[in-house]
């Protein structure tokens, strides 16, 4: 029997891990969403996105590890999973020979829904395709397939929305109108998973989870986040050569762990605040610069993870075998 | 409910999908059509016109006016081609195995003195009947120009050896293949090849295709279950292959003018099982296939011993012990039976049978295969 605090996460998985051949794709990962959260999933491309959320809805199985979808065991109760659960795929996968209607009709005829045609008329409009529904899928276009599968995958009103980076190749205006959808789904009471690119959506959810190499590498909200990674940050003004020069001169200097070209400005990231504070007092001195404390932003925080975990991948490499 | 079991709804959704996609291909759809036309039209009418200009040798171990006469009736005649003479039979053998020549005559040695003896001696002809439709009325012929030649030579004194039988005979050897199929054997059996061509290759690569289009995945994300999507995906070419079996049977009976000795409901009700075999092989390869190139080779993997094995190409009976073996495990051995036994024999139910339940253990056993091989995850 499961303990009622369990109940209120959506996703619950502990020390999942998978491997292709002799690649370990996803290590020991462990995650907890509550009902109505959206998750905001983030990671460099390969960093084992699409593997763990094929995991969360039984497409694949893990090696070892264990946990549960709404409450289901992901590795005994995939079909009650599948049930619930509407998950976007990354690469678009519907039926590029039916037309609008006839995907979403099939879609619909899956879940074995009651008032299906009213369901397929009511996405239809939504999606503003009604005049269109008769058109073949495989000659929309990007933005409109990536619209489409959205609305089929919510279709059957999933409690828990599994999306693979479903803004990827979206307008702006769109993903803005996609982001207040998810958050008045999440205001019904709706959990989202959401793997993305896109810094602006990273700030848009509730909750981060940032993956890198496979090794989960910080959780929590944004400021969580960046409060985890433990970095200051200064901005350095000047002119725009001179930056650049002074970026490659920092490199390897005591404190510095990240130098990023931040539009006129210079941004320089260390964890030892104090050892980066001397040093940047010590490069600036009696210069044509000007030096600034800055507020630790996601997007540092990001990069520097990246860089990070590229050299533990490479640590790994080695002590591997 | 249908909460873990057989969902009707489910399997209806999969069913229309591919009707829908069926309807859109069209390349698929033209090849439904001409596949059957364009085999009867190559199998079937190569069998109808009788085969000319057929490479002979002669054997000629005694030279005199009639066997220069007969050799002159083979080679005025449409149906032989003289292309040389051979030394002795083994030579004839050798060319005969090596396919280098369609029939060897052989004129023994002592053949003219026997026949002006009145011995009635014998000329024999080989014949590489491994095709038997290339020598069966070449080898009427034979017969025939032993009389006329009798009769054109055998003058004077000699006439009284051309008086009733001919004066000598002719002893054909069929080598390769003693049963002699006949072109009302080969038509019905045409049917059988057809469908499992066409059933196995359509299905062959039915979820594999899913696989490589990326749409797997998302058939995987919903609660359709392996019995309902294999079972969904292989009824509308159920359909496509009662319309190929129609087609074959009219041309057979009006083109090919096959005797229709039974019922045409045992026709339909054979068709239907055998239709349904064929297409659990076409899934369950499809299931295994990791793409579509290796679900076309897995198709003709299971064609060619389907062709060779099943008594369509060689008689069943003629067959060594493991080849028999092997076509006995095969859907197409046993509605050769079927469709011969029903149209030539006008078989019924008691006699068909013995050839009816093998067809359903097979699908059932193949059936249970391809939802064990369907793979329910992406792993
Ligand atoms: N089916 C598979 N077989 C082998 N390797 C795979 C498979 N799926 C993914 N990978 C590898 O696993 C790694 C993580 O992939 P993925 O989960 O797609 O990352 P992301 O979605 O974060 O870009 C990549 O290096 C990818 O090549
Ligand atoms: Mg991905």
């Amino acid at each position: 029997m499961k303990d009622s605090a369990n109940l209120s996460y959506m996703i619950d998985v502990r020390g999942l891990n998978k491997r292709f051949g002799d690649k370990h794709v996803v290590r020991d990962l462990s995650l907890q969403v509550q009902r109505g959260e959206i998750l905001g999933f983030l990671g460099p491309n390969g960093s084992g996105k699409t593997t763990s959320i094929r995991m969360l809805c039984g497409l694949l199985t893990p090696d070892s590890g264990s946990g549960s979808c709404l409450g289901y065991d992901i590795l005994k109760q995939s079909d009650q999973i599948k049930r619930n659960v509407g998950y976007m795929t990354q690469k678009f996968s519907y039926w590029d020979d039916l037309t609008i209607r006839e995907n979403l009709d099939f879609v619909a005829r899956l879940y074995e829904m009651p008032d299906r045609k009213r369901a397929v008329d009511e996405a239809l409009e939504g999606l503003r395709l009604t005049s269109r529904a008769q058109q073949l899928t495989g000659t929309l276009s990007g933005g409109w397939k990536q619209r489409l599968a959205l609305a089929a995958c919510m279709l059957h009103k999933p409690r828990l929305l599994l999306l693979d980076e479903p803004t990827a190749g979206v307008d702006p205006a769109a993903r803005r109108d996609f982001w207040e959808e998810l958050h008045e789904l999440a205001a019904q009471g709706i959990t989202v998973l959401v793997s993305t690119h896109y810094m602006d959506e990273a700030e848009r959810c509730h909750k981060l989870a940032y993956i890198s190499y496979g090794a989960l590498l910080a959780q929590g909200t944004a400021a969580e986040v960046i409060e985890s990674q433990g970095l200051s940050t200064w901005a350095i003004h000047g002119d725009a050569d001179r930056l650049v020069e002074l970026s490659r001169q920092l490199r390897g200097q005591p404190g510095v762990d990240l130098t990023v070209a931040f539009g006129s400005a210079l941004h320089v990231s260390g964890r030892d605040g104090a050892a980066l504070e001397r040093t940047l007092r010590a490069v600036t001195q009696g210069q044509a610069l000007r030096l600034e404390a800055e507020r630790t932003g996601l997007e540092h925080v990001f990069i520097f993870l990246m860089r990070g975990s590229a050299d533990n991948f490479a640590d790994t490499l080695g002590a591997g075998r | 409910m249908s909460r873990n079991g057989f969902s009707v709804v489910r399997w209806w959704s999969i069913v229309l999908k591919e009707f829908l996609q069926l309807r859109r291909d069209r390349v698929t759809f033209a090849m439904i059509i001409l596949i059957p036309l364009l085999e009867l039209a190559l199998f079937g009418f190569a069998i109808n016109t009788d085969p000319k200009h057929m490479p002979t040798a002669i054997i000629a171990a005694d030279q005199s006016e009639f066997t220069r006469s007969y050799v002159a009736a083979l080679r005025n005649s449409d149906y032989f081609t003289i292309v040389g003479e051979l030394p002795d039979e083994e030579a004839g053998r050798a060319a005969l195995a090596q396919g280098q020549v369609q029939f060897v005559v052989d004129i023994p040695v002592d053949f003219t003195r026997r026949l002006l003896r009145g011995e009635r001696p014998a000329l024999l002809v080989e014949a590489d009947a491994s095709d038997p439709t290339a020598t069966g009325l070449a080898l009427a012929a034979v017969q025939q120009f032993a009389q006329s030649v009798a009769d054109k030579d055998l003058i004077g004194p000699l006439a009284a050896l051309a008086g009733g039988q001919p004066a000598f005979d002719v002893q054909v050897h069929r080598l390769y293949n003693p049963e002699g199929i006949t072109q009302y054997n080969v038509v019905p059996g045409l049917m059988g090849v057809i469908l499992t061509m066409t059933m196995v290759m359509m299905t062959g690569l039915a979820i594999t295709r899913e696989h490589e289009r990326g749409t797997m995945e998302n058939l995987l994300a919903t609660p359709v279950r392996p019995l309902e999507v294999i079972s969904g995906k292989i009824i509308p070419y159920i359909a496509i292959g009662l319309v190929q079996a129609t087609i074959i049977l009219v041309a057979s009976r009006y083109v090919f003018n096959v005797p229709f000795a039974g019922s045409v409901a045992a026709v339909y009700l054979s068709a239907l099982l055998f239709i349904a075999a064929n297409l659990t092989v076409g899934i369950t390869l499809s299931s295994l296939a990791q793409n579509q190139l290796q679900g076309v080779q897995l198709t003709f993997f299971y064609f060619l011993p389907n062709i060779l094995l099943s008594g369509f190409m060689f008689p069943f009976q003629g067959m060594p012990g493991w080849a028999r073996a092997i076509g006995s495990a095969l859907p197409l051995t046993y509605f050769n039976r079927l469709i011969r036994g029903i149209l030539l024999k006008g078989n019924g139910w008691a006699d068909l049978w013995p050839s009816v339940w093998p067809l359903i253990l097979f699908t059932v056993v193949v059936m249970t295969v391809a939802v064990k091989c369907y793979r329910r995850t992406l792993d």
